[in-house]
This record gives structure tokens, C-alpha cells and sequence, in this order.
């Protein structure tokens, strides 16, 4: 019988919408394989967030509640999903390719002895069985990987999958005794410095304002399409170019070495559309590319294009929604 | 001290990529550099031998003898002190077993610091650097955008969601480069000069006495992602704000 274990992740007692993403690509498995589906939460003081997820059809919910896993530090995370999952014999252990996700799971295969395929995009049926479509070179060609050792570990790009709807019904809720081993670790926790933002996270958001690198700082720079995240409760992005030169911090960068994102609403403003850049937004529902060249790679994916100097047409966009909105 | 570095060479993504026929690779006048992130963590182990007296830097290359001259022209012109390369055909490894080639390397050279690019632009992975931490049980910090020694502890800057964690390891320890850790340096011509001279050890796989060399992730299909229909060019910002409210009903 196969055994899915997700790795659930939170934020400040919430269920982060990345975990209902990777939930739905679990049920998408279990629907090919007859597999059973378990939730993992690792953390301290998450009995909360364990409670919240036993409406989605897991079999159980398992909860590591450990002062040792408060941050999560690799190798202590790592130990205790692998345990976990060996205690309840999983053969499939996935979670979000998060920061967390990228940053563990690795850990956790190498535990198992298993194969891991990273930011997995959809399954594909091979006649060996399942294989695990990802994107390669910046997303410019898709590679199915299959996997060879009898326990799989799998990272999901999020924004490939609509986050599961709960299903009703009660998981049992388990408590699994963690030992994070965290001073065999080597690793001391220092800090976390979080981004103050009262913008929503932009994995999350349904409408995300993207700048690229025609915001130059000395015509406004990204202070231009601020206030048209602000009108549209948006989270802003930014193109990797914008980051190399500095004119937007590296946690807004969306693209294949960065976020990817998939909301109902884009907005690429001054953004020419690298290839790796188009691999963290293509998925959206609606693409606005705003450009004063028309050539740009950005208006091939577009759904409406408009080529305009981004500091004259935004302050322009902005007033005539709020006219419309009266 | 002691820093290896990682010095991958990477079809660039950016240049046309062509399947091959058996569905598994790529094929055709490929354009390859070198992997974007490990130029920052060859920059990042540069910074900390000049910052600390004594410090020996070697590069590792993973591939053929095409590797060989991105391990002289991106390391050793760069100024890292001597060069490893590993035979092996890139699209018959997997990460594991990356991972595991590394670790038989730390086994034989023993580092402090094993510093490596966050994932290669080509398989987009990102796996190596945990792997092979885990299978070292050394403590990891990945997504590096700072790094310092401090006593016998590397402390990193790591850019993860939300923010930045500051984590301490005790050496040695394995820490990936992300793009913001620096600015890559270019060669001077009298580091490309003194490459040519430089040692570059060649090893082939057997060498470093793996317990096997299975892969255990295959890739059995390849294709290209399904493409977005351009849309239309609006004339202006009334007909954006038209087109939104009315067509696509997201305003």
C-alpha cells in the first residue's frame, strides 16, 4: 500500500496556502497509485495548525511538536520527517518547493535512500509507472523524471496546482515523538529579519504589480507602481535584472531561480521577459506587459499589451481605476 | 583552511535548445558557460582566502574535457588555487549522484567549507548542495546573499521567503551561493596567464570509491512547455481598463 506524507507549512498559526497546492498534487498521485495521504507538521507550538488540517482527507495528521523544530533548521527537520515517514512506512514524501521545502527535502531523501525530483509541475503516466514533469533550462524544455528507489521524494511547484478544497470528514491526529538531534546538527539558529510588509505574500497574492529593469530609480524607480499594488491590493515583484542592479531586493524576484507565480492578475511594467523570468509567470491568468518597446519578448506571452513609458502610463492607470471605482 | 568550490559547466538556457532523439537530453550546437551561481561561490571562496591567511581554494568540475577549460578559465583565471575534474557524461548523472562524487572528493581533500552554486540553470535541481550535506552530516546553509568566518563558525545570511535568516555553522560545513552573495570578479589576464600552469588533477569516478555509481533519478521524456497565445496590443489606458473590466473581469 503507498503512503503519501505532505509536509505542511505555516506561518504565525496559519496554514500557508503552498501546503493546499501540494495537497492537490498529492490527490492527483493517489488517484493514479490508490495511495493513502498523510499530513506532517513540524514546528512548536502547531497543535493549531494540525487541528486546521484534519478537514482534508488525510488519513492522519502527524505532529512533530518540538522546541528543537521551532526554526526550521534543515537537519533537524530533515531527521525528523525521514523518522517520520519510515515510522509509518510513506513512499512518497512531498512538500512546496518553499525555501523550506528546497531546503530539506533533499535532506530527507538522502535519509531514505531515495530519488527527489525538485519543482514538480505534473505527473506524467510512463509505462513504468508515474513519472514527475519539471521544468529544466529556466522552463524552456520540461523533463520527466522518473524515479528509480522504491521511497520517493518530491518538491511541487505550488503554483502548478489549485489548492485542494477541504473535503469535510476528520483525520485522526497523531503525536510523533520528534528528536531533532539539533545540537548534533552543528547549525545555530541566529535570527530571522522578516520583511515588514502589510502587502499580501506573493505567492500568495491574486494580483501581483511586477517592475523590471526600465524602473530606473532616478525617474521613480519602483516608487512608480507602488501605489498601483496599494489601489489593487497587490504584492509586488520584480524581474531578476531589477534585482542584479538593485533597484528592488532580492525576495521579490520571480522567475525560474526565483519566486514563481501564478495569480489571476499580472502586471509586468517596465519588464523585457527573460526566458527565465516568463518560467515564474507564465501560469497567470491575465498578463498586462506595459513597455515603451514593442518588440519585447513580454508582449508574446501578454494577454494585453500596451506600449507606453511605464512612468507616464501607471500614474495614468492608477487615477482612471480609481475614476471608474468612484 | 580549506575551500572547494564548484565549477559547473551549463548548456545556457538562453541559447535554442534542441531535444535530442532519444527524448532524454539535449542535442545540437549547445552553448555552454558556466553555471551562473557557481561563478558566485568561486567569488565567495576568493573573498574568504583573501580575508584569511592560509587558505587553499580548489575547484571541482563534474564532465568532460570541455569541464576542464571552465575549471581553468572560471576558477583558476579567477585565482582559485588548483582544479579538479571528475570524468563523467553529464546527462547520465544525476543529482545523487553529484552529490555523492563530492562526497568522496571531501573524503579525500577534507575541507572546512564545500561552497557551491544553488542549483545549476541547466537541471534546475537544486539538491546537491543538501544531498551532500546530509550524506557528510555536516550542518548546510542554503541561498547564501552573506558570508563570514568568525572563530571556528561560518555565519550566513540566507534569503528565504519572507525575510533573511542568519544561520552559525561549525566547520566544515556546506553553504550554496545565491545570485546576491557578490559580484563575480573578471579573470585579469595575468590570472588567465598563471591557469595555464596551475594544477588540475583528473579523476575518474572509480577513484573516489563510491559504494556504487546508480543513478536513481532517470529522465525517461522530454518536451517543450505548452506556449501562451500573445494576446492583443491595447492603444492606450482607456482600452486597458476596458479590456479588464469588461473581457477579463480581473478590475
Amino acid at each position: 500500500m503507498s503512503r503519501i506524507l505532505v509536509l505542511a507549512e505555516h506561518e504565525k498559526g496559519h496554514v500557508k496556502k503552498v501546503t493546499l497546492n501540494t495537497l492537490a498534487f498529492a490527490r492527483q498521485l493517489a488517484a493514479k497509485t490508490g495511495a493513502s495521504i498523510d499530513i506532517a507538521v513540524l514546528g512548536k507550538g502547531v497543535g493549531d495548525i494540525g487541528e486546521k488540517l484534519r478537514g482534508y482527507g488525510a488519513g492522519t495528521v502527524h505532529v512533530a511538536d518540538h522546541a528543537e523544530l521551532e526554526h526550521p533548521v534543515a537537519a533537524a527537520w530533515a531527521k525528523t520527517l525521514a523518522e517520520l515517514a519510515t515510522s509509518i512506512g510513506a513512499t512518497v514524501v512531498t512538500a512546496p518547493a518553499s525555501s523550506i521545502g528546497k531546503d530539506v527535502l533533499p535532506r530527507v531523501a538522502a535519509r531514505l535512500g531515495a530519488g527527489m525530483a525538485s519543482d514538480v509541475v505534473g505527473i506524467v503516466d510512463t509505462a513504468k509507472g508515474p513519472a514527475f514533469r519539471r521544468p529544466m533550462w529556466a522552463g524552456n524544455l520540461m523533463g520527466d523524471a522518473f524515479i528509480k528507489t522504491k521511497v520517493q521524494v518530491v518538491s511541487v511547484r505550488a503554483s502548478a496546482f489549485d489548492a485542494a478544497e477541504a473535503t469535510g470528514g476528520s483525520s485522526a491526529l497523531a503525536a510523533f515523538a520528534a528528536q531533532p538531534d539539533l545540537a548534533k546538527s552543528r547549525v545555530r539558529f541566529v535570527s530571522f529579519d522578516g520583511v515588514q510588509s502589510t502587502r499580501p505574500d506573493l505567492t500568495e497574492a491574486s494580483v501581483v504589480v511586477a517592475g523590471g529593469r526600465g524602473l530606473k530609480p532616478e525617474k521613480g524607480g519602483f516608487g512608480a507602481i507602488e501605489p498601483l499594488a496599494d489601489l489593487l491590493g497587490a504584492a509586488i515583484g520584480a524581474s531578476r535584472a531589477a534585482v542584479d542592479d538593485g533597484f528592488a531586493p532580492n525576495d521579490y524576484q520571480i522567475g525560474q531561480t526565483g519566486k514563481v507565480v501564478a495569480p489571476q492578475l499580472y502586471f509586468a511594467i517596465a519588464i523585457s521577459g527573460a526566458v527565465q523570468h516568463l518560467a515564474g509567470m507564465k501560469n497567470s491568468k491575465v498578463i498586462v506587459a506595459i513597455n515603451t518597446r514593442d518588440d519585447e519578448p513580454i508582449f508574446k506571452v501578454a494577454d494585453y499589451g500596451l506600449v507606453a513609458d511605464a512612468f507616464v502610463a501607471v500614474p495614468e492607470l492608477i487615477a482612471k481605476i480609481k475614476a471608474m471605482r468612484g | 583552511m580549506k575551500i572547494l568550490v564548484s565549477a559547473k559547466r551549463v548548456s545556457d538556457p538562453n541559447a535554442r535548445l534542441a531535444i535530442s532523439k532519444d527524448g532524454k537530453w539535449i542535442e545540437g550546437d549547445v552553448e555552454y558557460i558556466l553555471n551562473p551561481f557557481c561563478e558566485n561561490a568561486i567569488e565567495s571562496a576568493l573573498q574568504l582566502a583573501e580575508a584569511h591567511d592560509g587558505t587553499e581554494t580548489i575547484a571541482v568540475g563534474i564532465g568532460d574535457d570541455e569541464t576542464a577549460r571552465f575549471i581553468r578559465q572560471g576558477a583558476l583565471a579567477r585565482g582559485i588555487d588548483r582544479g579538479i575534474l571528475v570524468a563523467a557524461e553529464e546527462a547520465e548523472i544525476d543529482s545523487d549522484l553529484i552529490a555523492r562524487i563530492y562526497q568522496g572528493i571531501a573524503y579525500r581533500e577534507k575541507p572546512d567549507i564545500i561552497l557551491l552554486g544553488k542549483q545549476a540553470i541547466d537541471g534546475d535541481s537544486n539538491q546537491v548542495g543538501q544531498l551532500l550535506a546530509e550524506y557528510l552530516e555536516w550542518p548546510q546553509a542554503t541561498f547564501a546573499s552573506k558570508i563570514e568566518i568568525v572563530g571556528n563558525e561560518v555565519i550566513v545570511q540566507r534569503e528565504v521567503d519572507g525575510g533573511i535568516e542568519t544561520l552559525a555553522l561549525t566547520m566544515p560545513c556546506v553553504v550554496t551561493a545565491d545570485l546576491r552573495l557578490n559580484e563575480p570578479r573578471y579573470a585579469s589576464l595575468a590570472g588567465i596567464m598563471k591557469a595555464k600552469k596551475k594544477q588540475l588533477d583528473e579523476l575518474e569516478i572509480d577513484d573516489l570509491e563510491l559504494e556504487n555509481t546508480d543513478v536513481k533519478v532517470e529522465i525517461v521524456g522530454m518536451s517543450t512547455p505548452a506556449g501562451r497565445k500573445a494576446g492583443v496590443i491595447v492603444k492606450d489606458v482607456d482600452e486597458l481598463i476596458a479590456k479588464l473590466h469588461n473581457e477579463a473581469r480581473v478590475i
